[in-house]
């Protein structure tokens, strides 16, 4: 059984998230970031530390033996704050442990099942809560196909075939007319991979906003109501309202579900003229988390009015519905007037962009690239020096693919054989 | 013998190692074939091995099967190809004498304890219900088995073309076996439709060698078998030449005339071994192709153009072979033809290649679909091991993909079947760089040991080499240097201060085992052979390593089996589409499972519950 670990609490911001690690040297990983094995299923207050030694969070840690856990094996469970940064760097570090590897979906499931430490009831209500996951993805992988960056997954994985076709052309024909030195076109089209691979992995920061949450910013001139459609929108009094101009001085941010869709509300300083300095202070806020938001509107006055660039997808709305009267695209806080409308606009808007998600967009994803990246890295080294062995250049390929099975979609022997065939004439 | 526990139908290659395997096993085994005296005979081109072929006959020998040492002895030209390139992808290959190939092939089956030969026709199974219980000859007469192996090639409908006129046939010159392909239509199985092609024979006397480049074979031949020691034939040269614009021309002229452009055949033909009509429709812009002109044995004058099969009509056939250069009087002794023949879909037989539906029954050889010599006489011997213990009452044995080339094709013909005639390549085996030509015997004989098919003078020598290796390999672990150390040899080293054994430094390319004996005379005494292979273990150990442990998740799930009652309809929470995806191609295991497009980890999960379940019913 292979030692697995994985975030077993959603992820994005929370007071607590759970690591999981489980198999035969789970406590081995505990060992290693936190010390001595603590009694089982007893909570104990640790330090985790990286290799290093430096500490990365102070954490309850709690260890199942193996004929008492879910999984059927032993299971070491960090209860870290809920940082993403955090759990980033465990992940990161028990990445870093040799023989452990992180979960598939449902693997843990899996080895509670080999284990027979579930019945089949439990796995079928969990197979359903899987299938929906799956069936989710599913929809998101012909979305990304559908995408430009599910073009770009789609000339990797041509590449691909075409750079292992290559090399497997000189292994598995030589008798046969097929090019001699394949190396320059192998370097050319595994350089074009990894460039772009880099690239999309570098991208995966931004992809990762998705899952913690949009942020619209509402900003405006002052006393236009921004802190009362805020509370509307909430639901509740999360921003301090009154008739004076410049009540809000700093950023405020609620949470809120709209359509399913994880959303920041930011509610922000009006922008004026002024000399006070704290006010001062908070309009260079507004103005810094607006335009870093990923979508911003406009309550009663011009982005230019503002200093504010407006970009594709911003709204410009009318504030004051109730005294303004029913503007087609006015809203009142006070009132609820206009404000289901500007909620669906706002989804609406939100989800144009969440159809357009890239291909590396999680952790697996991530660690999956730069797997591809090592790889591939790998072959390049590899046919530049005299004692080029496209044997395990081939081996590097092979693995660079499994590694991005993921995202380019499975390649086998077969397309490889294809692409030999439509090449070459084979057949001596 | 009127019963016996093993019977082989067909005397190719095939039916050769199945046949003989079965006996070595002790089994009483009758082999019964049409004629007796076509016991080996190569139908198609005079040579064996090649890459993952290669591998395969090495895995064969390491089973202590027959076609490793008999075309060792048969060769008349050999050839490790890639020799250049690394040991894992190096494939041995031998051009063989047909004559001596057959002889010797059967002087190894004439002198088998346990093995009756039967020269007859076998006109029906015998059948009761849906077990299999020996075969009805065309006499009349009865042979009884507890397990029938048919190892028939081409003969379900199988026929001739040569240009417009075709004929119904298994080989040139065979009738087939239209009785007992009655029976196999019966049978219901489900039927595939193939093609395959030769290329016209030449009279070597009338070539003109004079101005073809030749082709010798290597300076230190390297044997198939674990065995042999060195070639026993005189060795020979193969002539290349090459087709030109006017072979070009007179075949596209005449493309209307060949049988295949001419609509005749429908089945379909490998990709890997295009007929010359089809090579120059398909590559246009390719002026030239080569020809290998390979001797058909030593005291024959007949000549295998390689390169050139074909089904155009005869005098067309000899107008292009004249155009080519060292051709142009060249006397055709026998015609190409193709032949297109019924295969039966390896996805209705399991991993130990028994029909799944009835019970006794194998198949093996080009009737699962495969094409070569090497094919079969794997399948063969994975056949007549299994019937064996068929008829003996024990499991079935797997080969897997992570132990052999073997296991690579029984998978790969009972899960996805096949679309082309099957052929090894090297590309197939994803654990190719653990899967070696050179490591067969480490790999598989302590499995033919156990399975009781390997001759006690194997296992001797076996044994033998096993521990002078791994004294060898101790000796190499037990030794450690530090980078200056190696340095002071004259081999240039990382100055990292990491000390590494005698065998880790094996495994950068620039240190060969000289070096190492120069670090240490302790390393004097150790044998060729042993540093040869030492050698070849290390300068893979890395990637060697990290296989296992794909390989050991890929055991894992071949051996959680979905016995052949599984039930994959009425799932819950399996799609539709999954269900009778999985009905139809009824995998053997979850490995198999997991490739079945459109399979999803959360499905595979509800398959290993339900096989769970039904483990946990069958032990209460």
């Amino acid at each position: 059984m292979e030692t697995i670990f994985a975030l077993c609490t959603a992820p994005g911001k929370a007071g607590v998230a759970v690591v999981r690690v489980s198999g035969p040297l789970a406590w081995d990983a505990c060992i290693k970031l936190c010390g001595p094995v603590p009694e089982p299923r007893k909570l104990s207050l640790r330090v985790i530390r990286d290799h290093r030694g430096k500490p990365l969070d102070e954490a309850l840690v709690v260890c199942f033996e193996q004929e008492k856990s879910f999984t059927g094996e032993n299971i070491c469970e960090f209860q870290l704050h809920g940082s993403t940064a955090v759990v980033a760097a465990v992940l990161f570090e028990l990445g870093n442990c040799t023989g452990l590897k992180i979960a598939e979906a449902g693997e843990f499931t899996r080895q509670a099942l080999e284990n027979g430490r579930l019945d089949l009831a439990q796995v079928e209500g969990l197979a359903d809560l899987i299938e929906a996951e799956t069936e989710v993805q599913r929809q998101q992988a012909q979305r990304v196909l559908a995408g430009s960056i599910g073009q770009l997954a789609k000339t990797w994985r041509v590449d691909l075939i075409k750079a292992a076709a290559l090399l497997e052309a000189t292994i598995d024909f030589v008798d046969e007319d097929v090019p001699v030195d394949v190396v320059p076109e192998v370097v050319t089209l595994v350089q074009k991979t990894l460039t772009a691979l880099k690239s999309e992995v570098a991208g995966v920061t931004i992809a990762e906003r998705l899952r913690e949450g949009f942020e619209v910013a509402i900003v405006g001139p002052p006393n236009v109501g921004k802190s009362t459609l805020l509370n509307a929108l909430a639901g509740r009094d999360a921003a301090i309202t009154s008739e004076y101009a410049g009540t809000t001085r700093d950023v405020v941010e609620v949470r809120m579900d709209i359509d399913g869709l994880p959303v920041v509300i930011i509610d922000t300083a009006g922008i004026r003229d002024t000399s006070e300095p704290i006010e001062q202070i908070g309009i260079s806020r507004a103005k810094q988390r607006a335009s870093l938001a990923d979508m911003r509107i406009f309550l009663g006055a011009d982005a230019k009015n503002l200093g504010i660039e407006k970009r594709k997808g911003d709204l410009s709305i009318k504030p004051k519905a109730d005294f303004a009267n029913l503007y087609h695209d006015a809203v009142s806080g006070l009132t609820g007037l206009g404000v289901e409308r500007l909620v669906a606009r706002v989804a609406a808007e939100l989800k144009e962009r969440y159809s357009a998600v890239g291909c590396l967009s999680r952790d697996r994803h991530k660690l999956a690239g730069q797997l591809g990246i090592q790889h591939l890295s790998v072959v390049l080294e590899l046919v530049s020096t005299d004692e080029f062995g496209p044997d395990i250049a081939a081996e590097e390929i092979r693995s660079a693919i499994i590694a991005l099975q993921r995202l380019v979609g499975s390649i086998d022997v077969e397309d490889v054989l294809d692409d030999i065939f439509s090449s070459f004439c084979i057949g001596k | 013998m009127k019963h016996c526990d093993v019977i082989v139908v067909g005397g190719g290659h095939a039916g050769c190692d199945a046949a003989h395997a079965a006996a070595r096993m002790g089994a009483r085994t009758a082999l019964i074939t049409l004629s007796a005296s076509s016991i080996g005979v190569m139908s198609c081109n005079p040579a064996i091995g090649g890459l993952g072929k290669g591998h395969l006959v090495r895995e064969i020998d390491a089973l202590d099967g027959l076609m490793g040492r008999v075309a060792d002895k048969a060769g008349i030209q050999f050839r490790l190809l890639n020799r250049r390139k690394g040991p894992a992808v190096q494939g041995p290959r031998a051009q063989a004498d047909r004559k001596i190939y057959q002889r010797e092939m059967a002087a190894e089956l004439n002198t088998a304890e346990n093995l009756q030969i039967i020269e007859a026709e076998v006109a029906d199974l015998i059948m009761q219900g849906t077990v299999v219980s020996g075969v009805v000859l065309s006499d009349g007469s009865e042979v009884n088995a507890a397990a029938v192996i048919i190892t028939t090639g081409t003969f379900l409908r199988g026929r001739i073309h040569i240009g417009d006129v075709s004929q119904d046939g298994g080989r040139i010159g065979e009738p087939p076996s239209i009785k007992l392909s009655k029976r196999f239509e019966a049978l219901d199985l489900p039927l595939g439709r193939l093609k395959t092609g030769t290329p016209p024979r030449l009279d070597g006397r009338t070539i003109d060698w004079s101005g073809l480049t030749m082709q010798p074979g290597d300076d230190n031949p390297v044997m198939f078998s674990f065995l042999s020691k060195a070639a026993s034939a005189r060795q020979v040269s193969c002539g290349i030449t090459h087709t030109n614009e006017q072979t070009h021309e007179i075949i596209e002229q005449n493309l209307s005339r060949s049988a295949m452009y001419g609509g005749l055949i429908e089945g379909i033909g490998p990709r890997y071994c295009p007929s010359i009509e089809d090579k120059i429709v398909r590559f246009k812009d390719k002026l030239s192709h080569q020809v290998f002109l390979e001797p058909e044995g030593l005291d024959d004058h007949t000549i295998y153009p390689n390169g050139i099969s074909t089904s155009l009509p005869v005098t067309v056939q000899q107008a292009y072979v004249n155009s080519i250069v060292g051709l142009t009087r060249a006397k055709i002794i026998q015609p190409g033809y193709a032949i297109e023949y019924d295969y039966i879909d390896p996805r209705a037989l399991d991993i130990s290649l028994s029909v799944r539906d009835i019970s006794g029954l194998y198949l093996a050889g080009q009737i699962n679909g495969t094409t070569g010599y090497e094919e079969a006489a794997a399948q063969g011997l994975v056949a007549g091991i299994n019937a064996v213990r068929f008829a003996r009452d024990q499991d079935p044995t797997v080969f897997s993909r992570t132990e052999s080339y073997i296991g690579v094709m029984i998978d790969d013909l009972t899960c996805r079947g096949v679309t082309e005639p099957y052929r090894m390549f090297t590309s197939r085996a994803e654990f190719r760089l653990s899967l070696r030509a050179d490591n067969a015997d480490q790999r598989l004989t302590e499995k033919g040991i156990e399975l009781g098919c390997v001759s006690e003078l194997r296992k001797t020598v076996f044994n033998n080499k096993m521990e002078r290796l791994s004294a060898a390999r101790g000796v190499l672990q037990g030794k450690t240097f530090t980078p200056k150390q190696v340095s002071e040899v004259g081999v240039e080293m990382n100055q990292d201060g990491a000390r590494r054994s005698a065998f880790q430094l094996l495994s950068f390319p620039n240190v060969s085992f000289k070096d190492i004996v120069d670090l240490d005379e302790a390393f004097m005494p150790i044998d060729a052979e042993c540093r040869d292979q030492l050698e070849r273990d290390a300068l893979y150990a890395n990637y060697v390593e990290r296989q296992k442990r794909d390989a050991a998740v890929l055991k894992r799930d071949e051996l959680l089996i979905l016995p052949d009652e599984f039930d994959f309809v009425g799932i819950q929470g399996l799609s539709n589409e999954l269900q009778s995806k999985l009905s139809q191609n009824r995998p053997s295991n979850i490995a198999q499972a997991a490739k079945i497009d459109g399979m999803t980890p959360a499905g595979l999960m509800l398959l290993l519950a339900k096989l769970r379940q039904a483990q946990r019913l069958r032990k209460v």
